[in-house]
């Protein structure tokens, strides 16, 4: 059942889009609360456009009341609640303000939703982690709750009665003894003039009993999605603002290359350029502003085109020959050596040597050397920012971006301006997977905007966003193990061969130091060397997880495989070994459970028919893999058609994932399931290499992207669980690729252990 | 160069190059902002327009070309009966994640359709060449069979 009790034509979302300019617009002018509306479309979310804010000044004006920092009531009832996270598809701009409207206890027929600003009074904005239902799941609720005990305290002191006499129904509150009840908008006036809680009041709140909700676990459709559908202009890329130019900047190939000379001449005269200039490094972070050249003008187009005719001499610094090919050796060389540089976490020298010694006495031993590439994030809008360096010193930023906090001290950096003079604007993202926690483009545009004196937005080419990311690293993984006589295995060993400088790994580049089935197994040991690189990296869509897991779920197969059991059986065995931990608190970190991770393989395997795979046809196999990670517990079953050519397809993914008590959202959750499962697909056919210093690959004809023919089937079950609810951007993706690697071995025989797959190694007859 | 475009049934004209995108022409001149750059090279199709009713990738496509014939863009697409229905499918589903591909999805849905009022799943998959880097792909696949009134359940081999 859906709790979205709106009439779903276009025509009536087309009114409720008004109504939400209109109450907006009124709680401007009524309050002078939230936004800061310095030109026709600088309003807190330019996904309202211009027109539609000109339509509603001419509408009758509604007085609207702050109830508290989220929650605003018009005389109406309607009931405008803020949405402060970014929002890059995983929906949070529905789901955060469900959280405040369960616990006020409205009608969500009567609610609008409105995008902050980017300030420090909404705490962390961070799109990041899958970190924002556990970090929200209590404080959001708490903001509803005491919202609704303010309207509590109005309807109390109208009536002469005790707050505690009153209850709330939907939107209402009413007082059983009288029969009296009233609508929250009759009591927003009153409600909104009486002193805020005191510490007391706000300690006596309680949030609802579970088996109360009427809003959390109803599915509840994505706010912006009419908008969307009609093609109205509400991402980064289409932010206008009154007297605006285009930029493009033009970064060094080789990473961090600096500016020597330029023919900014030359471009400046071509029609249509109007600024052309040289902006300069500031700080160290690949990640940062580094060098470029900047060309303005009319239209990006135009401007791209002249961009053309840009000839830069480039200082391309110590790091200019750094290649893929260097790197393959090196890593080569390492596993020869055999033993790493270090050991981790965990690990000592003596443990080490025991777990080597362990492998070699075993009756049986797996040897096995895993490798995965670079990968680049490639969210569909290319990077992109507005900026308005104003005459007064101050710096107005729209900015598409996953990540405020940096977003800030970054372009304050790049202006050479206090952070609070800066205004940024939170805008929705055609796309994140952890490209837009790097505020390198913003950055830029501050940098541009400073020197261009007029409002600017900036946008990359597809060309550029593959060539200047924040990638995911690649990896190298020599692993050893030990099995006993009985099919156990009895040591286990890792050397992790990874990127960084000085000893330090690159951003992303880690592997976990007690990865499972460390504590699992005896003599479990783990080491690493560092290939030294100098590539901007960072968190991709569940970041590590999204590489070890494909080595680790592939290589436990393989040991179930030389153990003589079932790929099922055997994880069961190994996580029957582990002890539960401690039960977190609501908003403490879960750690990992082998009984919930049981539990969902067991389901999985219910679901997918895993027990009867012996009967499939030659060619079609199931894999399995699970995986703990953003603290969610999923477990995979991949079923896939190899043709004897090698060429294959995934049929379907079985997921099944343990998130906790609650789907908060269900429709958005089984999307985002099915987009983080499919998503694993893309890096079984991508790679991102490096020649020269730069990067090979350019655009989506050698970095491809799934279509519609690959993207298997999706069955998505969630095992409901007594834990906090925790996150689901991410933890569905990393046991994508080894259920289906796992599944191409169970069909063909052929053990796939480096990515992206090369389908002729799979053929078979 | 001037040239004389119908977008959406309106009639006007631009003065431009001749070898400018009408992608760029119409985001940045006729200020039809619901129109996305993905590529530039007729990748990803974000950019998806009907050119007489042809789903065409605007990035790649000159105004020049485009001159005289009849463009629609997501912002008229609601005026067919069948790109109102497929619009409406996209709700009932709550197909979007991000949402940026979702523009250039319903214009090469709406010319699928128009051609093959009910498809198969490979007519689908045929049909539907346009990248979605949130994989919303399932939901896309049952909106189109909503909008045709077929059976959105998933027939291909399994």
């Amino acid at each position: 059942m859906s709790a979205n009790t709106k009439p779903d034509t276009l025509e009536t979302e087309l009114a409720n889009a008004s109504r939400r300019n209109f109450l907006k617009f009124s709680a401007a002018a009524g309050g002078g609360l939230l936004l800061s509306m310095t030109v026709a479309c600088a309003t807190a979310d330019p996904t309202d456009s211009a027109t539609d804010l000109k339509a509603a000044k001419a509408s009758p004006k509604a007085p609207v009341q702050m109830i508290n920092l989220y929650v605003a009531i018009a005389a109406d009832g309607t009931t405008r609640i803020m949405a402060k996270n970014p929002e890059i598809g995983q929906g949070i701009k529905t789901m955060l303000p469900m959280l405040i409207a369960e616990e006020l206890d409205i009608d969500w027929a009567k609610v609008t939703l409105e995008q902050t600003d980017a300030e420090t009074k909404w705490g962390s904005q961070i799109a990041g982690g899958s970190f924002a239902t556990p970090n929200h799941w209590i404080p959001l609720r708490q903001q509803g709750a005491q919202a609704r005990l303010v309207l509590l305290k109005a309807a109390a002191a109208k009536w002469s009665v005790p707050v505690s006499e009153l209850t709330t129904g939907p939107s209402v509150v009413k007082h059983a003894a009288s029969k009296k009840s009233i609508g929250y908008g009759e009591l927003a006036m009153e409600a909104a003039k009486l002193p805020p809680l005191t510490e007391d009041e706000i300690k006596s709140v309680k949030l609802k009993d579970a088996k109360d909700f009427r809003i959390i676990g109803k599915s509840v459709k994505n706010w912006d999605n009419p908008r969307i559908v009609r093609g109205e202009p509400i991402f980064g890329i289409d932010v206008t603002v009154p007297g605006m130019k285009y930029a493009t900047f033009t970064q060094s190939p080789v990473f961090a290359g600096k500016v020597v000379s330029a023919n900014l001449d030359e471009i400046m005269a071509i029609p249509g350029v109007t600024d052309a200039f040289i902006v300069r490094q500031v700080g160290t972070d690949l990640m940062g502003l580094l060098d470029g050249v900047a060309v303005i003008g009319d239209d990006w187009w135009t401007i791209n085109q002249a961009r053309k005719k840009l000839k830069i001499e480039w200082d391309e610094g110590q790091w200019k020959d750094q290649s893929t090919a260097s790197f393959n050796k090196q890593a080569d060389d390492f596993a020869k050596a055999g033993k790493p540089q270090g050991v981790l976490a965990g690990t000592t020298d003596a443990s080490w040597a025991a777990a080597d010694a362990a492998v070699n006495g075993a009756a049986k031993k797996v040897e096995a050397a895993y490798a995965y590439p670079f990968l680049v994030h490639a969210p569909l809008e290319p990077m992109n920012c507005t900026a308005h360096m104003k005459a007064d010193g101050t710096l107005e930023i729209w900015a598409p971006s996953q990540n405020f906090g940096p977003a800030r001290s970054m372009a304050a950096a790049a202006a050479g301006i206090a952070p609070d003079k800066i205004t940024i604007h939170m805008i929705r993202c055609g796309g994140g997977f952890g490209r837009r926690l790097s505020n390198d483009y913003v950055a830029q545009v501050a940098a541009i905007a400073k020197q261009a004196k007029v409002p600017v937005k900036m946008l990359w080419t597809r060309e550029e966003d593959v060539q200047h990311d924040p990638y995911r690293p690649g990896g190298f993984h020599n692993l050893r193990a030990g099995i006993d006589a009985s099919g156990k295995i009895v040591g286990l060993t890792n050397h992790f061969v990874t990127y960084g400088q000085n000893g330090k790994t690159l951003s992303s580049a880690t592997m976990t130091p007690n990865e499972f089935p460390f504590g699992y197994a005896p003599n479990v040991a783990y080491g690493q060397s560092i290939i030294p690189a100098n590539i901007p990296t960072g968190p991709m869509r569940a970041p590590v997880s999204n590489a070890v897991c494909f080595v680790y779920q592939s290589f436990l197969d393989e040991c179930a495989v030389a153990a003589g059991k079932d790929p099922l059986d055997f994880r069961l065995e190994l996580l029957a070994a582990g002890k539960e931990p401690p039960k977190a608190e609501p908003g403490r970190p879960q750690q990992f459970s082998p009984k919930r991770m049981s539990d969902a393989l067991k389901e999985v395997a219910k679901r997918s028919g895993w027990a009867n795979r012996k009967s499939l046809p030659k060619g079609t196999g199931m894999g399995i893999a699970f995986y703990f990670s953003h603290q969610g517990h999923f477990a995979h079953v991949a079923k896939v058609k190899v043709e004897n050519n090698g060429n294959f397809r995934v049929q379907k993914i079985w997921v099944v994932g343990d998130v906790g008590s609650h789907i908060i959202n269900p429709i958005n959750a089984e999307n985002q399931a099915q987009g983080g499962a499919l998503d694993g697909l893309n890096s079984l056919y991508q790679q991102i290499t490096f020649e020269k210093g730069r990067t090979k690959q350019s655009n989506f004809y050698d970095m491809p992207l799934i279509r519609m023919n690959q993207a298997a089937q999706v069955d998505v079950h969630f095992l409901i669980t007594d834990n906090s609810p925790t996150g689901l951007g991410e933890p569905t993706l990393p046991p994508v690729p080894p259920a289906v690697t796992n599944a191409i071995f169970a069909a063909t025989g052929k053990r796939a252990r480096s990515l992206p797959l090369n389908p002729k190694d799979f053929a078979w007859t | 160069m001037a040239f004389t475009l119908t977008i959406n049934g309106k009639t006007q004209t631009v003065d431009v190059p001749g070898e400018m995108p009408l992608l760029w022409v119409l985001r940045d001149k006729v200020e039809l902002k619901g129109t996305k750059f993905g590529c530039g090279v007729g990748s990803c199709r974000a950019c998806t327009v009907h050119v007489e009713g042809v789903a065409t990738p605007s990035c790649v496509t000159t105004v020049a070309a485009a001159a005289g014939k009849r463009v629609t863009t997501i912002e008229g697409i609601s005026e067919s009966p069948i790109g109102k229905a497929v619009q409406k499918a996209w709700l009932d589903i709550d197909v979007v994640q991000c949402g940026y591909c979702q523009a250039g999805q319903i214009m090469a849905a709406t010319a699928l359709l128009a051609k093959t009022p009910k498809p198969t799943d490979a007519d689908i998959d045929a049909g539907m060449p346009n990248a979605c880097r949130c994989a919303t792909y399932p939901r896309i696949r049952a909106a189109i069979k909503q909008a045709a009134g077929i059976s959105t359940t998933d027939t291909r081999e399994v």
